[in-house]
């Protein structure tokens, strides 16, 4: 409809009070107009409308323009690269004019670092989630959980401080003997620099393990709060044990939540930079399969390259290396939520 | 759930209640146990981070100079100065993020509570969330690398940070913003229209305020998240030891910046500067997550 | 400036779900309709569909039409806002702004709309409120929460609330199914009060109520369940209640009493 029949329309908030007139506000019916299919929209709400939706389309287009940026900016280093991306174990990215650099090493110890993490944070983190929902007294749950959630907290600085300068020397007796006693696993074998300098995977892994437990133990938990009462109740007149009532209700209903939980973990993980930038030394020389290696993860190789940030071809090689874990943890976070609201639809 | 004894070995006269088999019972005290233990498992190392930090982060914090200077003109071995660049650094840095993102994550979280319902724009919105908030902060930095420094062709800045930062907050305040809205009664909304309240009204006058508190929270919550971020720092703007108000140019030094760098002065006062430092932050942090919970008290809708 | 209300040909959805049909009845202007019927029977989604609040509702859907005085309120060029504030609406669960004052909301319906002259405001909160019957125990706490009233002075807050705009229509949905006796007495008093000003459409499930409070009365009903409601009769109360033309009213009403 036009402008002229809106305000003609609207005197109550042309004119503050005609409301409360006795007239009320009511004004003289126009005849209705012919164009019968359109609907009136105040100029208020369709504004309000329009930049809501705005924002919205905004979020989209914002991950769109961060992977199209990254891709940008990574496609002329990329071309002039010497050697080849994905499996080349080299990275020389300092000279525009010779670029050399490859991620296989890379992707090496990124992934380690978040595997030991993940085999160490899942297993916590489901015991902490059935301690605070199903086992904790009912008043202490909650600041317990509290508690948890405080490791979200600390900032990640200050994780690769107390990882490298605390947990290390504390730590390093159990690679010692894991690197004696199973040395053969190839898992377990002398890596890159010697064991004891804890400055490798190993170590990395249990403090990124410490900085996911509140994000597994978060969703978990969550979910296995929701287990309908009438389920655990059931199992409790049948004269089930704790254990066996969150073996045959909890366990079913929440388990989807856990994965879920667990793969937003792993992303983090995977793109978790300052600690291992400080935890694991940078070395000359390639790793192996060991958790005993020290190396770089994409996120950790590209901060330390900011100090040699200073031109386009260069920062291209690392935006490479950004880009490629820009797409990992959206694909795991993606598959994370999907599997996350998936909880609780089990068969089971 | 199974019964191990035969029949003929039950006594002539039943007990009164049932009996549980021992493997059942082992099992169960196993479990109860082992999630008791993963708990306590978890609450070491924040005990030990904090009482690392406490140790070590005290002294250079309780020196006179230490809210009121900046380490400028130190050399490696001289003991003293402050954290007040820092401070204005993360300060400033983390406002002018909070500034930018929270209108825009309220207004996100509006659409998709209100208008957007269950539209394929809506469930698209909230997917992209959800991976904004699992982004790396080292990419939000090189993202804000590739588009405000190399294509815009402006210098590095504290202000560049400040966009990663955006980033990482955003998220946070859309998801606030959807639970807390998503916990207004429909009653209200529906009352307001009743009174002949357009939408928009509605939402702004009642619905935004009866919801106010928890954003408030969860805002402040943010902000503590994204005080502590490193990453994105290290490659958007230089570091400086001394003070620098402005966001626009030249090095500015903040508290995750401190802590990383300091970390590269081999000497006592080094680490001395890199643990107050640290404590500070952490003192921030906390300080911040108190604040949240006063707000939400002091703004909770009140029923006396 | 009470008004009557024709619905013509009223058939309700909800998505797919078909939950009124064919629902013709006229309330007339300056007395009070009731509403009655078995649960599910859709009279609050007649009752909501008067004042547009039935397509708040995401994927609900009207067909037929709503006469106020004669002209339709679902004609393609009137604004449902300003259906909304002239008809007004009680809710079955006293809904106060919890973020307002008692007096702020009050006039609520005033302030959103722009009114900012402070005195008039207060002449409006307290008229308003007095013709609820709540003058005498708020007026002492004026600035109070709304959350902070029992329940009943909570529904009657509401009820100033909706009489603040003056709306030429009252539609109030089991207004006193949450309240106790005495908190009842008081808003049926208030109603037939109001209704020298308002036309006023009732939902309740108490026949005492409809029998006491209405002029005239509307029985809805069910043929199945998962079928839609539809009305049966609508005659003068007196009529309804001793002697309905249908057998089905009858029985509805003989078994609540019974
Ligand atoms: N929001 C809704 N979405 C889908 N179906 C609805 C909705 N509200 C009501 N219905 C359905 O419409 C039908 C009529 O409901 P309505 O609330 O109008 O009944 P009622 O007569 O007011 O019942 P009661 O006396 O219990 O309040 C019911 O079958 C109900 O399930
Ligand atoms: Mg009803």
């Amino acid at each position: 409809m036009t402008d002229s029949t809106k305000s003609e329309r609207h005197p109550a908030d042309a004119e503050p009070g005609a409301a409360a007139a006795p007239s009320g506000p009511q004004d003289p019916k126009t005849p209705a107009e012919p164009r019968s299919d359109s609907k009136v929209v105040r100029i208020g709400d369709r504004v309000f409308h329009s930049v809501a939706t705005g924002s919205g389309v905004f979020v989209i287009a914002l991950i769109a323009a961060i992977g199209l940026f990254l891709l940008i900016r990574a496609i002329p280093s990329l071309q002039a690269n010497e050697v080849s991306f994905l499996f080349s174990r080299e990275w020389q990215a300092g000279d525009p004019d010779n670029l050399r650099f490859g991620i296989i090493d890379l992707a090496w110890i990124t992934v380690a670092s978040s595997l030991v993490a993940l085999v160490l944070a899942m297993p916590t983190a489901f015991g902490i989630s059935l301690f605070l929902t199903q086992y904790a007294p009912r008043s202490l749950a909650r600041p317990f959980a509290y508690v948890v959630d405080l490791l979200a907290a600390v900032p990640s600085v200050i994780y690769g401080l107390w990882g490298f300068l605390v947990l290390t020397p504390v730590i390093s007796p159990v690679a010692v003997w894991l690197n004696t006693n199973l040395g053969w696993i190839p898992l377990f074998a002398d890596g890159n620099i010697p064991v004891g300098t804890g400055s490798n995977v190993f170590v990395a892994g249990i403090v990124l393990a410490v900085m996911i437990l509140p994000i597994i133990t978060g969703v978990t938990r969550e979910v296995f709060e929701r287990t309908p009462t009438v389920q655990i109740e059931g199992a409790l007149a049948l004269g089930a044990t704790k254990w066996e009532v969150v073996r045959t209700t909890v366990w079913p209903f929440g388990r989807n939540g856990f994965i879920g939980g667990s793969m937003l973990g792993l992303g983090r993980a995977l793109g978790e930079t300052v600690a291992l930038t400080v935890i694991l030394s940078a070395t000359q020389e390639a790793p192996s399969y060991s958790i005993f290696d020290a190396g770089a993860t994409f996120a950790s190789k590209i901060a330390l390259g900011s100090a040699e940030f200073n031109n386009n071809m260069t920062v291209g090689a690392y935006i490479s290396a950004g880009l490629v874990l820009f797409v990992t943890t959206f694909a795991v976070n993606a598959l994370a939520r999907w599997i996350e609201g998936r909880s609780g639809k089990g068969k089971e | 759930m199974r019964t191990d004894t035969a029949d003929v070995e039950r006594p002539a006269t039943a007990p009164t209640f049932q009996h549980i088999g021992i493997g059942r019972r082992l099992k169960n005290h196993t479990a109860t146990g082992l999630f008791t233990v993963s708990f306590l498992v978890a609450v070491v190392p924040l005990l030990w981070v904090l009482y690392t930090l406490l140790s070590r982060g005290l002294v250079p914090m309780l020196s006179a100079d230490w809210w009121s200077h900046s380490f400028y003109g130190l050399l490696p071995n001289d003991f003293g100065g402050g954290i007040y660049h820092a401070l204005v650094g993360t300060i400033e840095q983390s406002f002018v993020a909070a500034v930018i993102s929270v209108p825009l994550g309220v207004t996100v979280g509006v659409f998709l509570i209100e208008y957007g319902k269950d539209s394929r724009l809506a469930s698209t919105a909230t997917f992209m969330v959800d991976i904004l908030s699992g982004l790396p902060s080292i990419v939000a930095g090189l993202f804000v690398y590739a588009l405000w420094i190399t294509t815009f062709g402006f210098p590095k800045s504290g202000f560049a940070v400040a966009l990663s930062l955006v980033l990482l907050m955003l998220p946070l305040v859309v998801r606030t913003t959807e639970t807390m809205l998503r916990i207004v009664p429909d009653d209200l909304r529906e009352a307001s229209y009743a009174l002949g309240v357009p939408k928009w009204k509605t939402i702004l006058k009642v619905v935004l305020p009866t919801s106010l508190s928890g954003i408030l929270t969860g805002v402040m919550l943010g902000l503590a998240r994204i005080m502590g971020e490193t990453a994105p720092l290290l490659i958007l703007v230089g570091y400086a030891r001394s003070i620098n108000f402005n966001l626009f140019s030249g090095p500015m030094a903040s508290l995750p910046l401190t802590i990383y760098t300091e970390r590269k002065t081999p000497t006592e006062a080094g680490d001395a500067r890199m643990w107050g430092a640290a404590l500070t932050l952490v003192l921030v942090i906390m300080l911040i997550n108190l604040l949240a919970t006063l707000i939400s008290r002091l703004f909770a809708v009140k029923t006396k | 400036m009470a008004k009557r209300l024709d619905i013509q040909d009223l058939n309700l959805h909800y998505g797919k779900f078909h939950a009124v049909q064919d629902v013709s009845l006229q309330v007339h202007a300056r007395g009070v309709t009731a509403f009655i019927g078995p649960s599910g029977c859709g009279k609050s989604t007649v009752l909501r569909a008067l004042n547009r609040m039935h397509e708040v509702i995401a994927g609900a859907r009207v067909e037929g039409k709503v006469l106020l005085d004669g002209e339709d309120v679902y004609a393609s060029n009137v604004d449902p806002v300003q259906v909304r504030r002239t008809i007004g609406m009680v809710f079955q669960r006293a809904n106060p702004f919890p973020t307002m004052s008692i007096r702020d909301n009050v006039v609520a319906g005033l302030k959103l709309a722009g009114e900012k002259n402070k005195k008039h405001l207060d002449e409006v909160a307290e008229r308003s409120l007095r013709s609820a019957n709540l003058w005498e125990e708020v007026k002492d706490r004026l600035n109070k929460p709304g959350g902070s009233l029992s329940g009943g002075q909570q529904q009657r807050l509401c009820i100033a609330r909706a009489v603040a705009v003056q709306p030429d229509v009252l539609l109030m949905d089991e207004p006193c199914s949450a309240l106790d006796p005495i908190s009842t007495l008081a808003i049926e008093d208030l109603i037939a009060e109001l209704k020298k000003d308002y036309t006023i459409v009732i939902v309740t499930h108490n026949m005492q109520q409809a029998a006491r409070v209405s002029d005239q009365t509307a029985f809805f009903n069910l043929r199945a369940v998962g079928e839609p409601g539809q009305l049966v009769e609508i005659e003068e109360t007196g009529k309804i209640f001793s002697n309905p033309n249908q057998k089905a009213t009858e029985d509805y009403i003989s078994g609540r009493f019974g």
